[in-house]
């Protein structure tokens, strides 16, 4: 049972939390700009990194989404962060 | 019948004597006794037949390892399987039953298996039951295979609970090393949790003995615990540490009598292993014999319980250690015999015969050791004693991600220091031996001033034992699951080298004893065969649970109802009054029918009802996510395929919320209260899931300033009038309705709580949602109730409900709509030509799967062919020309409205085909049926205005 620390809530068991995205990927617009290739991109395609990576995870007990950096390999957190803007 | 009970030795109860049964025959133990203890005193033998050959097998060791006395234990009728002799304690009244045998271990009917070893090698299951087909051969060989039988009557009650802690320092092992480490830790006030398999802390102490610090080892015992509790720690007996996980959680199984069994999830600052270490067989012709045991458990069993393994004992030894094992059954009356492989060795004990450089080659005997044969003589002998060496407990260290090294001098493999986050300490490390024990359990902690000293410590020279192909006969590595040497020899042969090729071809090492006897000798052999190094042969992988733990203790309490809770509505007891029959819907607990009687019959009848007077249901699931603030039509239009910030304040509009695919994830009706104010309401099942997307979009989207989000489906119940004499029934209850027009809705006072009357329709009939706050539910259904027998209205069920959406051609999301359904699938394809902003899902509707000929589309099907309601899920095939699915039946219904059948399904071009005849095909049969609109009932919608 992995602990992540929620910016607001602090350090809770992984089953209070969600990932919701790789950090870093915007969403392109307007669509009729878009390609399909790069709407699909968007969709399907994650970096899925090996080692540090950068996430969007929500903590579903206080509602809130905020930035973690892990390593996928070993499992540790290096760090958690509220989204930018949002204070903590 | 060698074993047997000595008048006075161990610490068993003989005031209090308890009666068992073995495979029939009635026995007698003491109180304190272990399962394992009480039959080798009683001088049973036989305890089982082994896995594949169906040898005969007893006793081997003395805890976690036992491979080989593994029984169904039978307690007040009920029978739990496959329990380990050695760590269950004995019970007056218990029923022992041998298993992989049949009739009983003595008389076992697959004996014969034995003479066909030769037919029998590794892998030839592989090999051999390759045709017709191992399904067919399968029952068969699970008959003779496998171990105890499943009792339907074993449902243990879901009452372990499951209990979260945290201390600064988790010790596991209670052996000299982890009391060396309590006792320095809890010197520096730190909370201490001294967890331990064994129902008394002490390990080895408990039948080695020793003095320590100038006193017996108890006394040396009890002062740590003192001080261990003393500085707010704990000690866990009967507590078996199984898992380490991510993150440093631990998880342990406390045993308890009388009381339901614990499971601890435990998070510690620090963790220390000093787990002890295992004892190594010998490998020699016969190995497995009943009467060979391991020399440590053979002490373990004396000086514990006073169980002595027999009568003539050759003890084969390549360790000091075996000496004082050998002088304690000496001293307990047994003619002990000791033969040391090395020329030199320590004294011989008082009583005992040494031999020097002498190798035993092999056992004989029918059903158990009749002699040994020792450098070509036979020797007689009712026991046979082995010990080669000791291998370190490491499988917590290993769990928790660390690597192991081969230590050439302790001839094992021990942690690498670093590679996880737990300290080891003790044999666990490698370091065997009393006072090396104690002063690395006392360093681990980071004890100050001496470590605790034993008086005299034991020498502990050993020299590394391995198995020998060279030697005739056959010789076992893995008793359980029936490995032998030339197993070993045939993986290599085939080129199975690496050691989890091995591992799974020779299954050694897969059976429940996770092959703590075995997992060595079959490494070393191979490495002996292959000609490489123990480190380049490699080390299989450590994985949870550490023993077997029952399931009933990981479930704890989350079974049954408990499992997946349900929700309840607050009115399920006056509905259950009212002859409700209930069942689950999306995770809600709601009635499906009203009454006794057959429930489709009820069904259409409140259907019918519904549709010529008036029915009321409990819509309390109906999503209630509230969005406030001036962001909030911005909010919604992005999240919202339909727009709803033109929406006016007293006003409703349904919708679709899409995932970013385009695939329709919810829809529901979104209720503008105010400028500021809105509430969508989400399909009951899918509240939490819109509610996560509209968080994430407002957070990372928008200002979150500017709007926030509060899900309030649980602090209002919604009841549902629905019918043509709707506004009658409301009316007679005196629920003052405000005019409204369909898709209205105004908030209200009624007898002073607040109250919400939305006109929005789920089944095409007058429909009002009248909502109160929760605590004000009885008495909205009161009056609702009382008024109805004067518009002839009834409540109504889910099921009936279903019915009449149905019929309008109303979807349920996830029913009549599947991944791939877009809102234009669903005859919503305005909005999608004539958005200009940004919502959720747009781009996708575009793409070249969003604009394919040949989508599925939702249309209804008409039966040609009599009565029957098609059956849901049955697939659309043309009635000509090669059958293929163009679609499939989501909902089916016999509608009372229409009185004929009705049916939803998604359809390749299914707009295009309205009016054409289709084939429905199900369990081999097609069935001829027309296309037509979804909405089979007052297409007009005459019907919305009562």
């Amino acid at each position: 049972m992995q602990r992540f620390q929620c910016p607001f809530c602090g350090l809770r068991d992984e089953t209070e939390f969600h990932f919701a995205t790789e950090a870093g990927k915007s969403r392109p617009e307007p669509a009729e700009e878009v390609t399909d290739a790069e709407w699909a991109a968007y969709l399907h395609l994650n970096d899925a990194l090996k080692g540090q990576a950068r996430e969007v995870w929500v903590h579903l007990t206080c509602g809130e989404y905020f930035l973690m950096t892990r390593d996928t390999l070993t499992r540790e957190v290096s760090g958690s962060e509220a989204l930018p803007g949002r204070a903590s | 019948m060698s074993g047997w009970r000595h008048p006075t030795a161990g610490r068993v109860n003989r005031e209090r004597p308890a009666g068992f049964h073995f495979d029939g025959i009635a026995l007698t133990g003491f109180e304190g006794d272990t399962l394992a203890s009480a039959l080798l005193a009683s001088g049973t033998r036989v305890l089982g037949r082994s896995f594949k050959y169906h040898r005969p097998r007893g006793l081997w060791g003395m805890g976690g390892e036992e491979p080989n006395a593994i029984l169904d234990v039978t307690r007040d009728g009920v029978t739990m399987p496959n329990v380990r002799a050695t760590t269950e304690l004995l019970e007056d009244g218990m029923a022992l039953s041998s298993v992989n045998a049949a009739p009983d271990a003595a008389h076992d009917r697959y004996r014969l298996l034995d003479r066909l070893q030769r037919f029998l090698p590794a892998g030839f299951y592989y090999k051999t039951f390759m045709r017709p087909g191992w399904m067919t051969w399968e029952p068969m060989i699970r008959r003779m295979a496998g171990l105890g039988r499943i009792d339907p009557a074993n449902c243990p009650p879901a009452d372990c609970p499951r209990i979260n802690a945290q201390c600064d320092l988790l010790i596991i092992g209670a052996g000299p090393a982890g009391l060396a480490a309590a006792r320095a830790a809890a010197r520096k006030g730190r909370a201490v949790w001294l967890v331990d398999e064994a129902p008394e802390p002490g390990g080895s102490l408990r039948w080695r003995g020793g003095f320590i610090d100038g006193a017996d080892w108890r006394e040396f015992v009890d002062a740590v615990q003192a001080e261990v509790l003393a500085a707010g720690g704990r000690v866990l007996a009967r507590t078996t540490l199984w898992g380490a996980f991510d993150h440093g959680l631990f998880a342990a199984w406390e045993r308890r009598t009388g009381l339901p069994d614990v499971h601890w999830r435990i998070r510690a600052g620090e963790v220390i292993l000093a787990a002890g270490a295992i004892e190594r067989p010998l490998w020699f012709a016969n190995n497995d014999l009943p009467g060979v045991m391991s020399a440590e458990a053979a002490l373990h069993h004396l000086v514990l319980y006073g169980a002595v393994a027999g009568r003539r004992i050759v003890l084969a030894t390549g360790g000091d250690a075996s000496y004082p094992v050998a002088a304690a059954l000496a001293e307990a009356g047994a003619e002990v015999t000791l033969t040391d492989i090395r020329p030199e060795g320590p004294d011989a004990p008082e009583g005992v015969r040494v031999v020097r450089a002498a190798r035993l080659t092999a056992a004989r005997g029918g059903r158990e050791v009749r002699c040994a044969v020792i450098d070509g003589e036979a020797w007689e002998a009712d026991t046979v004693l082995t010990s080669g060496g000791y291998t370190p407990s490491v499988h917590l260290y290993c769990q928790a991600g660390g690597k192991l090294d081969w230590d050439d001098v302790r001839d094992a493999l021990v942690p690498r220091r670093g590679t996880a986050p737990i300290m080891v300490a003790g044999a666990a490390s490698g370091s065997f031996g009393l006072s090396a024990a104690l002063a690395e359990g006392h360093a681990a902690a980071g004890g100050e001033g001496p470590a605790p000293r034993p008086e005299g410590d034991a020498p502990w020279g050993v020299t590394p034992m391995r198995p020998d192909p060279a030697l005739p006969g056959r010789q076992w590595i893995d008793l359980q699951n029936d490995v032998t040497l030339k197993d070993v020899g045939l993986a290599a042969r085939e080129g199975f080298t690496s050691v989890e090729h091995l591992k799974r071809y020779t299954t050694l090492g897969m059976a429940t004893d996770q092959g703590r006897t075995s997992n060595f000798a079959g490494l070393a052999a191979m490495a002996a065969l292959t000609a490489r190094s123990i480190p380049e042969t490699g080390t299989t992988t450590y994985r949870p649970p550490f023993t077997p733990v029952p399931l009933a203790v990981i479930a704890g309490r989350r079974r049954g109802a408990l499992f997946n809770p349900l929700k309840r509505l607050p009115l399920e007891p006056e509905h259950r009054a009212a002859g409700a029959r209930f069942r689950e819907y999306g995770g809600w607990l709601r009635p499906a029918v009203y009454g006794t009687g057959d429930e489709s019959t009820l069904a259409v009848d409140e259907a019918r009802t519904a549709r010529q007077s008036v029915g009321i249901f409990d819509a309390s699931p109906l999503g209630k996510i509230e969005v406030i603030g001036p962001g909030a039509p911005e909010l919604l239009d992005f999240a919202n395929y339909v727009r709803m910030s033109t929406l006016r304040p007293g006003r409703a509009r349904y919708g679709f919320m899409l995932a970013e695919s385009g695939v329709v994830y919810d829809d529901g009706v979104v209720l503008r209260l105010a400028e500021d104010r809105f509430i969508v309401s989400a399909s009951s099942s899918h509240v939490a899931g819109v509610l996560l997307r509209l968080e994430d979009a407002r957070q990372d989207r928008f200002d979150p300033s500017r709007v926030v989000l509060h899900d309030v489906t649980a602090h209002w119940v919604t009841l549902t009038v629905t019918g043509p004499r709707a506004r009658d029934l409301l009316d007679e209850a005196e629920i003052a309705v405000p005019e409204m027009p369909h898709m209205g809705v105004a908030e209200t006072t009624e007898a002073g709580h607040p109250m919400r009357i939305a006109r929005v329709s789920f089944t095409g009939d007058l429909s009002y949602e009248v909502s109160v706050p929760a605590r004000h539910s009885d008495d909205l259904r009161n009056r609702l109730d009382r008024a109805r027998g004067a518009v002839g209205g009834r409540w109504i069920g889910l099921e009936a409900v279903m019915i009449l959406r149905a019929e309008k051609g109303y979807i349920l999301v996830g029913k009549d709509t599947d991944g791939l359904t877009m809102p234009h699938d669903l005859g919503w394809g305005a909005q999608r030509e004539r958005r200009r902003d940004e919502y959720l899902g747009k781009r996708s509707l575009f793409t070249p799967e969003g604009c394919r000929e040949g989508r599925r589309q939702l249309v209804g099907i008409a039966v040609s062919d009599g009565d029957a309601p098609l059956a849901a899920g049955a697939h659309l095939v043309p009635l000509d020309g090669p059958r293929r699915s163009l679609g499939f039946v989501t909902s089916s219904y016999r509608s009372p409205g229409l009185d004929r059948p009705i049916a939803l399904a998604l359809l390749e071009d299914g707009r295009a085909r309205i009016g054409d005849r289709i084939g429905c095909f199900h369990m081999g049969e097609v069935r001829a049926a027309v296309v037509a609109p979804a909405c089979a009932f007052d297409p007009e919608g005459h019907r919305l205005d009562g």
